[in-house]
């Protein structure tokens, strides 16, 4: 009985973006039945499912890597899109420089990336941190300079990566029926569950999140916290850079990971975290992301106009959060409290 | 003239949910006299500051303003009524001018009149003699002159009565001296001034009258000149003590080199407290004592580096070490329980479980997390050892009682085994019941060799528990007291110490 209660309290942060799903999938269904159709073409899985699967992988690990930089830093890093775009550009660079394209290559070229983001993340952290500039403001300046700086590394417009190796991480390895992006975002998030089960990740960061002063006189450094956020976040736009490079096979500067930092501050709220940090859900992070990316595709579905699909979105995400406020939670909550105990309200007024 | 009355408050009652922090209190103001109001922590000053400018709405009791009721139901109504109040932060816009901050939400006209609302502010602050210039940026003035103009705005809009919550706490001896400059030229247009410091001298430099305040009750109305200090001391403490109690005082083992557990030497830290030295020997229960805002907590905060330190040498079993931050200290072997338990204590959306791991967790390192059955079995532990009511471990903390919470932190740093533990302001705002259990677990950690320091508004719970006194008052130590002790003497030395 105890155990079941706390997996329903674990349950209650995961209802919105839960029940957001749900909805959406009812939608899909009434659309036509055949939603979760999956066929294999040339050994690999098709469909509307493998297809959300694979489109939310970038979206995924920058919502997992927003969620800790949320938590901890009570603001969000507007510059991940940029981020991605530049350490993806160094990627690009050192596998068109290093003629026979092998598995090392790619692996040392997603290292370097890898660092690049490291370094971009400890700008982005120095300035929060160590320089109390407002996260939002502190990451408008990659924002705003970042798509110039991967430009000028691409040398040109949209360099071409052109080999089998990273056509292969984009799409799929025959003979693996599961499209590698996804695969990739499997091995992500099992990484991050092993990192938030060896460290104190969590701890540090909710702690910090929710009362910086308790977690210094507890012996936490809350700028190196915070800091650390932000290098990891690098670190994952890195990663989703990567993926994203190889999806589309070239390096467009202007338009990989475009926006995507709405898409992940969204996917953090939907997922039942506070923007304004404390404590986190990353599975709430994940399904959020996932959930996005299904009303994307919704929104296609149901052939609403491609001008007007950001209009439909604006207005769904309006009316989510607007039930998810508090607000309308203590609302429902008093309304919820009068239906169950009718009778004895009226009699408690005339006495009082 | 002077004995005119112009504020007159009656059997004033206020209640919050499970306290009582106004009972019957009456409070009166004459024109033109400054008025300290007077009483510890909780006693319920900004209680009654707060009815009097609208902000809270009374139980019971009635208001007269120059003989006829008021009831004022915001700050903006009350200050139409003539009562104005400064609080300790000044709630002023530093980034806009001077003149600005003095009219800004004033007047009702959509359009300012610029030359007219300087010409005003100039003239105001020329006849108050505060040397700020009213085009000039709210930042560039010292805190004090911004603490003048902010009640030079008070006071603006025909003003009979105005109050001073704490206007002197982060100012200097010279700023001071300008603000009560301020203060008597008020005085003389016939403003009543109602005052609140924890500053003994300066309410003996200043007031006409005191009103003392305890536990929310009315103490009494005194003429200042016919209040000595040390029954000012005493009233605000209150003597009405039962018997002392039969607990038993662990006097400080002596180890065979009798070399302190802990020892500073003029150790200073950023707050402004005075450089001070500072030993406790093993198994010894020492304190800080002196009246809210002496600097007790500074000292403490001090030792533990919570505050930035400034100089000095300390100490550890003999062996010089340096401890510039909490986690330095916490490696020494201290353990710190801080005066704010919401502010500074809880991580209040946290888990019991994860509130009663933290400082052992930070100690043990980022990289090496207590398992969960490791976490549990200690948070279960510490619930059990010191009778937590809690429905669960994984209970968010901020929905126990204050004394559950307390007893939370207090197993925080029992976990970490420390062999200097500070307990700064333990039993503050819980219950009589925990309140013994954490004085009886301080001796019994106490005989079992821990050295511990223990600080408490109640100066009857320190010499329960305290085999030593370190006496502070204004920012210095002015003295050590040990041996049998009394009341009495931690007053009296309060009272004649410092200036």
């Amino acid at each position: 009985m105890q155990r079941l209660k706390t997996y329903a309290d674990k349950l209650s942060h995961l209802f919105l973006p839960l029940s957001v799903l749900v909805i959406l999938i009812i939608i899909n269904l009434v659309k036509g039945a055949d939603y979760f159709k999956i066929t294999m073409v040339n050994g690999a899985f098709y469909g509307n499912i493998p297809n959300i699967l694979f489109g939310a992988s970038e979206l995924v690990i920058l919502s997992i890597g927003m969620t800790f930089v949320t938590a901890a830093s009570r603001g969000q890093d507007i510059s991940i899109g940029e981020s991605g775009a530049i350490s993806s550009a160094i990627f690009v660079q050192y596998v068109l420089r290093s003629g026979n394209v092998t598995i090392w290559t790619i692996l040392v070229g997603f290292l370097i990336s890898c660092v690049a983001g490291m370094i971009i993340g400890a700008f982005n952290g120095t300035l929060v941190s160590f320089f109390n500039v407002q996260p939002m403001v502190a990451t408008l300046i990659l924002f705003l300079g970042g798509r110039s700086i991967a430009f000028i590394i691409d040398g040109k417009v949209s360099p071409i990566l052109a080999n089998e190796l990273s056509n292969r991480i984009g799409t799929v390895i025959p003979g693996v029926p599961i499209h590698t992006p996804i695969i990739l975002t499997a091995v992500f998030i099992a990484l991050v569950a092993v990192i938030l089960k060896t460290t104190n990740l969590r701890l540090y960061v909710e702690a910090v999140g929710v009362n910086p002063s308790a977690a210094r006189l507890n012996g936490i450094n809350p700028k190196k916290v915070i800091f650390l956020t932000f290098v990891l976040m690098g670190i994952f736009s890195a990663v989703a850079g990567f993926i994203a490079v190889n999806k589309a096979g070239r390096h467009d500067s202007v338009n990989l990971l475009k926006f995507i930092m709405m898409d992940a501050i969204l996917a953090v709220a939907l997922g039942g975290n506070s923007l304004s940090g404390g404590k986190f859900s990353i599975t709430g992070s994940i399904i959020g992301a996932y959930t996005i990316e299904v009303l994307n595709r919704t929104l296609l579905r149901l052939e609403v106009n491609p001008e007007a699909i950001k209009v439909f979105k604006a207005v769904f995400i309006i009316v989510l959060m607007v039930i998810a406020s508090p607000v309308v939670r203590v609302y429902a909550k008093k309304v919820i409290d009068k239906v169950k105990r009718p009778a004895r309200a009226p009699s408690v007024r005339q006495t009082g | 003239m002077q004995s005119e009355t112009m504020l007159k408050m009656e059997g004033i009652c206020k209640s919050f949910p499970g306290v009582r922090a106004l009972h019957n209190v009456d409070f009166t103001l004459r024109r033109g006299e400054i008025h300290a109001l007077m009483g510890e922590n909780g006693a319920g000053k900004s209680t009654l500051i707060k009815i009097l400018t609208g902000v809270y709405e009374r139980d019971a009791g009635q208001i007269y303003l120059e003989g006829s009721p008021v009831n004022p139901r915001s700050p903006q109504d009350a200050q139409v009524m003539g009562i104005g109040a400064v609080f300790q932060e000044i709630a002023l816009c530093p980034n806009l001018t001077v003149a600005e901050n003095m009219f800004i939400g004033r007047s009702r006209d959509s359009f300012v009149h610029w030359k007219k609302m300087n010409a005003e502010a100039a003239e105001m602050l020329n006849s108050l003699g505060i040397p700020a210039s009213p085009t000039q940026e709210l930042a560039s003035c010292s805190i004090a002159v911004q603490q003048m103009i902010a009640i030079a705005r008070a006071v603006d809009m025909d003003c009979k009565i105005l109050i001073l919550d704490e206007p002197t706490s982060s100012l200097d001896e010279d700023e001071v001296q300008k603000l009560f400059a301020l203060m008597r030229q008020l005085k003389d247009r016939g403003v009543g001034i109602i005052f609140i410091t924890h500053f003994i001298d300066q309410v003996y430099e200043i007031s006409d009258r005191i009103t003392v305040l305890r536990n929310g009750e009315l103490i009494g109305e005194y003429e200042t000149s016919a209040l000595p200090q040390i029954e000012l001391i005493a009233k605000m403490m209150g003597k009405a003590l039962s018997d002392v109690s039969t607990m038993k005082k662990q006097e400080p083992q002596k180890t065979d080199d009798s070399v302190p557990v802990f020892e500073a030497k003029d150790l200073s830290s950023a707050t402004g407290v005075k450089p001070f030295d500072f030993t406790i020997q093993k198994g010894e229960v020492n304190g800080f004592a002196g009246l809210l805002g002496s600097g007790r907590s500074e000292s403490v905060r001090a030792i533990f580096a919570a505050d930035r330190v400034t100089g000095g040498e300390i100490k550890v079993n003999g062996q010089r070490v340096k401890i510039r931050s909490p986690l330095d200290a916490m490696k020494q072997g201290i353990g710190y329980l801080p005066e704010d338990r919401k502010g500074d204590g809880i991580i209040d959306e946290l888990s019991v479980r994860d509130n009663i791991i933290l400082a052992l967790q930070v100690m043990k390192g980022f990289l090496r997390p207590l398992s969960r059955k490791e976490a549990e079995e200690f948070a279960e532990e510490f619930i059990k050892k010191l009778d937590i009511k809690t429905p669960s471990t994984s209970t968010p903390i901020k929905s126990l009682s204050g004394g559950n919470q307390q007893k939370v932190v207090l197993a925080r740093w029992l976990l970490t085994q420390p062999m200097y533990l500070i307990l700064d302001e333990p039993t503050r705002g819980i219950d009589v019941g925990t309140k013994v259990e954490i004085q009886k677990l301080v001796l019994q950690l106490a005989e079992a060799g821990m050295s511990l320091t223990f600080i408490s508004s109640e100066i009857d719970e320190m010499l329960r528990v305290c085999s030593r006194l370190i006496v502070m008052k204004d920012r210095e130590i002015v003295g050590e007291l040990s041996g049998d002790l009394s009341e009495q003497d931690v007053m009296q030395m309060i009272a004649q110490g410092g200036h």
